[in-house]
């Protein structure tokens, strides 16, 4: 489906947005920037569902397990070194080991994808007690309190690699976000692009077919699935540079399920559809959350609910084939009369 | 050897409080092979209905044991015909489908009762075991969990309501040939195990703080005992029951109630990686 063209298309789109994120502070005031910063940051989140999902297949309900044990190893280690370069690494070394534990019970265990989604829901419940009866003194990590219910305060924020001394300022901060996005985005395209994507989309599409032409669906899937925890804990340590704080809540069910409904409305096979629905529920939850009528949580609901009956495919696949009929209606002039071509 | 009948107790009480939590979504499980991610909401939902029929003047008995499940019976019907029957043969779908619900459950009865907490008190008194304190809820509670798992086997073995379901559950479409309508037998099916969700529900109202996300509480637990278990309704939900329940309650007593809860999973996922089906998918095979 992705051909070499789109992936012109997708470089030098990002060329142009990242253009804009360098510019952007100039324009821009800062509460705007703040708020753009954790968008970003949670626009890599759905960059990792969108690939484990849309491409490798694997229904995995839990991603915030890895978003949260990487903001938390990022905030433990940023506490005890000072320093956020060996903070970055291990936010995502520590999801990245977990994700194969996890990975490897589950995906040689052979089990179905209904298994898998109800057990990585699972995990992420379970995450979310345990960190939240971490109070007290007896649960630290060096000179890291996890303080329980209350999170942890006060996080070092990103310094320059090998200076930290000098911290990041909130507008640096963004333009590195904002890179940082663009960058997981073009890394992913290259990844599916080469053999090793085409291989884990043929096992998407047919396990069986993809083990007998001689492909391990397992080590391939395993591996796609530490890949997706590998992004999501880095969009975690994102995040905690964004607030300097983390709290349990970031591996509570509501989080979970925003993740899913990004990558469900955006649309499952894309790279795009992800963060185009990250963007627009992130900033739907912010406007709801300026009112007290209506439940952010029944909106959410809701819209998953109209989503899977209505437009199971997502939005940015919807719209593609919108377009390729129009397109066609257009070029082999079978417009019916009445109806309107954009051109 | 007094601790030791309190730690037994609490064993018992940890595998009949599985037992029911876990009953409702065994069923919708085992009929239609999907998992119902709006089962905690039905809980919920079941606890409230307790909680408000008691303050409204109804006898507490009533109110756990007959309108409680009643109610969320009803809303497991409403659910499926307006929800859950576009939706068939999409388990992953359905999933997220009954996610959505979820959510949409825990936002609306936050908009109608607010984010408080609200009770009933345990209509029964407490017994004392040497110099330690227990409440007669506990064996009441096990109690019901018996009549239930008996009253399940009884309807599936010898009525012929039991028989239709048992024909579904082996084979779908054969039964269809058969002249049985699986789309009647999957609503039955979704209304029964909601129905059992909401007596649980209602059973948990006293000894549970009943607030809009209390449903999160519960669900882990049931999720990992239904996956651990399999697609056999009664074997499954006893054997696997039985053994989560035994192991969270020895892990919780030598060490505290959330590790207990991390021991379990940390067994359930061994176990899933040597019973890829469940328990049942390997030793009942085709059983109840």
């Amino acid at each position: 489906m992705q051909t070499s063209g789109g992936m012109t298309v997708a470089v030098i789109g990002s060329a142009i947005v990242a253009v804009g994120v360098v510019v952007a502070p100039f324009y821009v005031d800062l509460f705007q920037i703040m708020q753009l910063t954790v968008f970003a940051a949670m626009a890599v989140l759905a960059l990792s569902l969108g690939f484990i999902w849309g491409y490798g297949g694997i229904l995995c309900f839990g991603q915030t397990c890895f978003f949260g044990l990487g903001a938390y190893a990022y905030a433990v280690s940023a506490i005890n070194f000072g320093d956020s370069t060996p903070a970055i690494l291990l936010a995502i070394l520590v999801p990245v080991v977990f994700a194969a534990l996890l990975g490897y019970f589950m995906i040689y265990g052979g089990i179905s994808d209904v298994y898998l989604g109800v057990i990585t829901l699972t995990v992420s419940l379970i995450l979310f007690n345990l960190v939240n009866s971490t109070a007290g003194d007896f649960y630290k990590i060096g000179d890291a309190r996890l303080g329980g219910f209350n999170g942890m305060p006060g996080v070092p924020t990103f310094n320059l690699p090998g200076n930290p001394g000098y911290v990041l300022s909130p507008e640096e901060a963004w333009t590195v976000t904002g890179l940082a996005l663009i960058a997981v985005y073009l890394g992913l395209r290259v990844l599916i692009a080469s053999s090793f994507g085409r291989i884990i989309i043929a096992i998407r599409e047919n396990e069986t077919r993809a083990a007998l032409l001689g492909y391990d669906p397992r080590i391939y899937k395993l591996v796609t699935f530490m890949i997706g925890g590998a992004i999501a804990g880095f969009a975690g340590a994102l995040y905690v540079n964004w607030g300097a704080f983390v709290s349990p809540t970031i591996f509570a069910l509501g989080l979970s399920a925003q993740i899913i409904i990004w990558v469900l409305i955006g649309g499952r096979g894309t790279l795009i559809g992800p963060v185009i629905g990250c963007l627009l529920m992130q900033w739907m939850v912010t406007e709801i959350g300026a009112q007290q009528a209506l439940d952010a949580n029944f909106i959410l609901g809701a819209i998953l609910v109209v989503f899977v009956l209505l437009v199971p495919k997502g939005i940015a696949p919807t719209l593609r084939e919108l377009a390729l009929t129009r397109m066609h209606h257009f070029k082999s002039g079978t417009a019916k009369t009445g109806v309107k071509v954009k051109t | 050897m007094d601790i030791a009948i309190i730690v037994g107790l609490d064993v018992v009480s940890g595998i009949a409080s599985l037992v029911l939590i876990s009953a409702g979504l065994a069923v919708i499980f085992g009929m239609m092979k999907i998992i119902n991610l709006a089962h905690g909401e039905f809980l919920m939902l079941g606890a409230y209905a307790t909680v408000l029929s008691v303050s409204a003047g109804v006898n507490i008995w009533v109110a756990m044991l007959v309108i409680a499940p009643v109610f969320v019976g009803l809303v497991g019907v409403i659910v499926e015909r307006c929800l859950i029957r576009f939706l068939y043969g999409r388990l992953v779908d359905t999933m997220l489908a009954t996610w959505g619900l979820s959510l949409m459950i825990v936002g609306g009865t936050t908009m109608i009762f607010g984010n408080t907490i609200v009770g009933v008190a345990s209509p029964l008194g407490g017994f004392t075991v040497g110099a330690y304190q227990s409440s007669l809820y506990t064996p009441f509670l096990a109690l019901m969990a018996i009549l239930l798992m008996t009253s399940v086997w009884a309807v599936m073995r010898y009525t012929r309501v039991g028989l239709i379901a048992r024909a579904v559950m082996q084979n779908p479409d054969m039964a269809a040939t058969l002249g049985v309508n699986p789309t009647r037998v999957y609503m039955a099916t979704f209304g029964a195990g909601a129905a059992m969700s909401g007596l649980a529900g209602g059973l948990l109202a006293p000894v549970a703080g009943v607030v809009p996300t209390m449903g999160a509480a519960y669900i882990a637990k049931a999720f990992i005992t239904v996956v651990g278990g399999g697609t056999s309704i009664l074997w499954g939900l006893i054997t696997a029951s039985g053994l989560f329940g035994f192991i969270n309650q020895i892990a919780a007593f030598l060490t505290t109630p959330v590790f207990g809860e991390v021991i379990l999973f940390i067994a359930a996922v061994g176990l899933i990686r040597m019973l890829p089906t469940g328990i049942s998918g390997r030793f009942f095979k085709g059983r109840l």
